[in-house]
């Protein structure tokens, strides 16, 4: 009766006088058998976080020991479920407990009854190194579950190999021996979550994730294997780019953490998502998406887990070989849990009362992004999109700061432009993407040969209106040079008619790159057309007076992202009005 | 198992301490016994050992370490639960203080709730009509939303809730059950006689539950006083099938409450000495709203907090708007002006409103012409900038006329009467004659069919 509890404070127990647990152990708590890990162990105290509500606990019940570090079990059945923080099916909890979580429920991150019809890919007397795969099932209709020799085992030799058929996930796939151990595996296997999966190497980054929104494939685009941030005050709309972002961009599989958000986006997401159709495979978004959900009023120590429990998921796919996208939904409210945590273990608090290891664990967890060959020897890339939601708006914030270190793609939201209702609100001029050069070769074979550069000569004309924009707002636009008036129709022609994007219109809410180009292009024609005009001697009334610019801004609605061939009577247009202009 | 402590260890603000104790829950709640035959009620905060460390809901001034007797009851804090209590007046810890006795309860409800499975909820679709053009039209209220009104000292938030109350109506009438749950935390004696004036001569007293917490009652209860009003709303909405409209005010004194509480526990504080867990603490009241699977009723929030200094950026209106579906905000010109009810159109903003208006719900057109309105009033505060600088006479025509449209704005559409119940139809109408003094080619946020069916040719001059 050694291991008994001592102390309670909210979350955080203490034990006194034992040795029996080591560092972040994960622990059954009391008679509920509460959830917990070991954050702290000294020769007086063991320290434990409870992943769940403490209320109710007593001094003096027992905790139990599991002698493996949190973990959670991989497995085919994890696409289209939707988990909390510590990987606990929360569809399969509502059945079971009703509609509110229950503290103590012990459901199998994995349906053990459900069974898949595999293919083994293994026979008996093969050598089969970690990682390699062995067998094969359909999870979803989109995502094909590969079962891999766990990275712990590093070279065995396959004893037994069950025929092709359907099995449970919990049911004998190979025997193998391993160094003379016999071990069995199944088409599941565990990982802890605080430890990243190992990977044969990395690779470089060359490949833009494309999402359909204008602003982030042309402005700012992130990296298949990158990592961006997207830190906005309340109401700029981090959430809904991350709903978008998650339902159109051409990763293989989403992995989507709602960490300390509201329950009513999580359902949101369920029903949006189970109705969506994918425009590259014909199925629903579903079919290819894992949401974990903390909501905020779930226990905050389960918020901290919930970000590893994401990861962990995401690498296990990255290792069968696809691409993943991780929408972290926020980390601000992760990085708050660990200021609590910290707060109730009384630790020495650095700035703003954050822990002074909070950019060192923000490192660790950007970090396992990336483009990598796997040790099953295909390619596979995660990629983290992690949403910051900076107090007041201050983007000086620690947790703001410290993220901006780490991520090499930024997409300012602003608050100006929010409340103007231009949505994306994603501030062209404080965002930025480190990711650009890297592109080149990517765009011109995919894309077109003139991409980038008139990515630039957009990017000049905006850079030119925020100048002469400091003009107007002293003296108005009126005593500005006929030339610079272009440069601000322009310019505003790029800003409604380019990057606001509508996500509720059915054409606006997705647009391929090429037809991203076109709109630029058709832009820039207008704008060349207008200056030669000009310096012809055209009057600029005359020329904004032709309503092209008008029409430019409408273009995205009324050109069809099937119809790439409107941009050509665009294109003559412009040449025909604006060439028969009279000085 | 009625093992009575004699003494205390230690009293630090609302706090207590006992040493000797065993078989105590955490969270349980107390009884203390004063010497004088009263009982106040506490609940175990920390424990360390046979150490317990108890809240005192009632305040500590009194105690001393001899003369009180402690028993643990073995249970959270509950209150009594039933329909009866539509009509009652209870204080901030859930006791009537109406005079009317006790309630005669159907069931114990654990005022602390649980977090509802995101996967039982379901996503609040249908508004709620509040007869204010505004509101309506701009930052449209949906059953299950949460929907603060941030404001200031000596605004009109607490008129305008009272109106909305007054005119809250479900869209669509389906004999389904609508009443308020009212909660009042840290409020002056007026304010909640106010209240309760409002609601009687409106009629409405026998649909609304009120609990109110004055500003000289003790600190921790009201700390409980939103939990008591949402456990009581949450079984009339999803045992009872009621809509329930919560009206919790004013959020700032909770917060405050909270402050002070952690400050006496000795925690590390946070932003403006608040302390770190503010967010989760009041997501665990904000989230209490919704709507779920297998219930037809609904809990509404309306939170109302008075920023301090008027700043939005302070930590209680910020961590609330990262919370909330959106805000209501209040401006301080608009409202000097005479502007009732003058509310911040640019900052407010409702987030679940794009899947409970339009074709359906409200009218086809009602997306596109609050966009319209929101933009075009964003360029109004542009044009207002520069005429500050250059003089009215020097802006150029379209900037003239975005300056007219401001001032119709303001007055036309954001003012209106305190007991002025305007319909949909009335609103969007309305908008459209305002959306018609501009000039076409404004309107960039609608199509031109959409244009050509409801624009006036000849307002604009």
């Amino acid at each position: 009766m050694n291991n008994t509890i001592y102390a309670i404070n909210g979350p955080v127990i203490k034990l006194r006088d034992t040795k029996d647990f080591a560092m972040r152990e994960m622990v059954y708590v009391g008679k509920k058998h509460l959830i917990g890990e070991v954050i702290g162990v000294s020769d007086k105290f063991t320290t434990i976080q409870v992943y769940e509500n403490t209320a109710g606990l007593k001094i003096g019940e027992e905790v139990e020991g599991t002698g493996s570090p949190m973990s959670v079990t991989l497995g085919p059945g994890i696409i289209s479920a939707i988990f909390d923080g510590i990987a606990r099916p929360l569809t399969d909890m509502r059945k079971t407990d009703g509609v509110y979580v229950t503290e103590g429920s012990d459901i199998p991150t994995i349906d053990p009854e459900r069974s898949f019809d595999v293919k083994v890919l293994a026979k008996t007397g093969d050598e089969l190194s970690a990682g390699q795969i062995y067998a094969e099932c359909r999870e979803s209709p989109l995502i094909i579950n590969r079962a891999m020799v766990p990275p712990t085992i590093k070279k065995c030799i396959v004893t037994y190999a069950a025929p092709d058929g359907s099995y449970k996930v919990n049911d004998t796939i190979l025997k193998v021996d391993a160094d003379g151990e016999e071990i069995v595996l199944t088409l599941c296997q565990k990982w802890p979550i605080r430890t990243p999966r190992p990977v044969a190497n990395r690779i470089t980054i060359n490949t833009p994730l494309i999402t359909g929104q204008r602003i982030l494939d042309s402005i700012v685009p992130v990296a298949k294997g990158g990592t961006a941030a997207i830190p906005g005050g309340f109401g700029t709309g981090k959430t809904m780019t991350q709903h978008q972002i998650a339902k159109w961009c051409d990763a293989d599989i989403i992995v989507y953490i709602g960490c300390g958000e509201r329950g009513n986006e999580m359902t949101q997401v369920l029903e949006e998502f189970s109705e969506l159709i994918d425009p590259k495979s014909g199925n629903h978004l579903t079919d290819r998406t894992v949401l974990i959900a903390n909501t905020s009023n779930m226990p905050v120590a389960a918020r901290e887990a919930s970000i590893y429990t994401g990861i962990t998921i995401a690498e296990y796919y990255r290792d069968m070989g696809y691409d993943i996208a991780i929408m972290a939904d926020s980390t601000s409210r992760w990085a708050e849990a660990l200021r609590e945590i910290s707060g109730r273990l009384e630790e020495m608090p650095a700035e703003e009362g954050y822990p002074a290891y909070l950019p060192s664990r923000l490192a660790e967890f950007y970090e396992r992004a990336g483009n990598c060959n796997t040790l099953s020897g295909n390619r596979g890339s995660v990629t983290i999109i992690g949403a910051v939601s900076p107090a007041g708006s201050d983007f000086s914030e620690p947790v703001t700061q410290n993220t901006k270190r780490f991520v090499r793609c930024f997409m300012a939201l602003d608050k100006p432009l929010a409340y103007a209702r231009h949505y994306p609100a994603i501030n062209w001029l404080t965002s930025y993407s480190e990711y650009i050069p890297e592109f080149a070769e990517f765009y011109e074979k995919n894309v077109g040969e003139d991409f980038l550069d008139v990515r630039q000569e957009i990017c000049n004309i905006l850079l030119e209106e925020s100048k002469l924009m400091e003009i107007v707002k002293l003296i108005g636009s009126d005593v500005l040079p006929d030339d610079q008036k272009i440069v601000l129709e322009t310019a505003k022609v790029v800003r409604v008619g380019f990057l606001q994007q509508n996500a509720f219109h059915k054409d606006d809410t997705y647009v391929p790159m090429s037809k991203q180009l076109l709109m630029m292009r058709v832009i820039l024609r207008l704008y060349h057309a207008s200056t030669d005009a000009l310096k012809r001697g055209a009057a600029v009334s005359d020329i904004i007076g032709t309503g092209l610019f008008d029409k430019l801004m409408k273009m995205k609605y009324d050109i069809p992202n099937d119809k790439p061939e409107m941009f050509d009577d665009y294109s003559r247009e412009i040449d025909e009005t604006i060439g028969a202009l009279k000085e | 198992m009625n093992i009575q402590y004699a003494g205390l260890a230690d009293v630090n603000g609302p706090l207590v301490a006992l040493e000797g104790v065993s078989g105590v829950a955490y969270e349980e709640i107390a009884e203390l016994h004063l010497e004088d035959g009263t009982r106040r009620l506490g609940r175990v905060v920390q424990m360390e050992g046979d150490k317990v460390i108890l809240q005192v809901f009632e305040g500590t001034s009194g105690l001393s370490l001899d003369n009180t007797r402690t028993v643990f009851t073995g249970k959270p804090l509950e209150i009594p639960l039933s329909t009866e209590m539509l009509g009652r007046v209870f204080n901030g810890a859930g006791k009537p203080a109406d005079g009317l006795g006790d309630v005669f309860a159907e069931k114990f409800g654990d005022i602390n709730g649980r977090a509802l499975n995101p996967v039982a909820r379901s996503y609040p679709r249908n508004y709620i009509h509040t007869g204010i053009s505004s509101i309506d039209c701009l930052m449209t209220l949906i059953r299950g939303q949460k929907l603060p009104i941030f404001s200031g000292s000596g605004l009109s938030h607490n008129k305008l809730a009272v109106q909305i109350v007054k005119q809250a109506r479900i869209a669509e009438e389906n004999g389904q059950d609508f009443a308020v749950v009212f909660a009042a935390m840290g409020v002056q004696n007026d304010v909640a006689d106010y209240f309760r004036r409002e609601f009687e001569q409106a009629g409405a007293s026998g649909r609304v539950v009120m609990f109110i917490n004055l500003s000289n009652d003790p600190i921790i209860e009201r700390i409980l006083t939103p939990k008591c009003a949402l456990t009581t709303a949450e079984y009339l909405a999803f045992e009872k099938n009621m809509h329930i409209l919560v009206v919790m005010t004013d959020i700032t004194s909770y917060a405050e409450a909270l402050r002070e509480f952690s400050s006496s526990k000795g925690e590390i504080p946070g932003r403006k000495g608040y302390p770190g867990y503010l967010y989760s603490d009041l997501a665990s009241m904000y989230e209490r709203a919704g709507v779920i699977e297998g219930s037809t009723g609904s809990v509404t929030q309306i939170p109302i907090l008075t920023m301090p200094n008027d700043d939005i950026t302070h930590p209680i209106p910020d961590l609330t708007a990262y919370i909330t579906e959106g805000q209501i905000v209040f401006d301080r010109t608009l409202d000097s002006e005479g502007v009732y009810p003058g509310l911040s159109v640019l900052l407010s903003l409702s987030r679940l409103m794009k899947d409970g208006i339009g074709e359906g719900y409200t009218r086809a057109d009602h997306s596109d012409v609050a966009n319209q309105l929101f933009a075009a009033y964003a360029k109004v505060q542009d044009a207002r900038s520069l005429a500050s600088v250059i003089g009215e006479d020097e802006l150029s025509p379209t900037d003239k006329k975005y300056m007219v449209f401001g001032t119709e704005f303001e007055q036309r559409f954001l003012k209106q009467g305190a007991n002025e119940n305007r319909s949909m139809e009335e609103t969007l109408e309305l908008a459209w004659d305002l959306l018609s003094l501009l000039p076409k080619s404004e309107l960039d946020r609608m199509n031109a069919k959409l244009i050509e069916e409801h624009y006036r040719e000849n307002i604009a001059g």
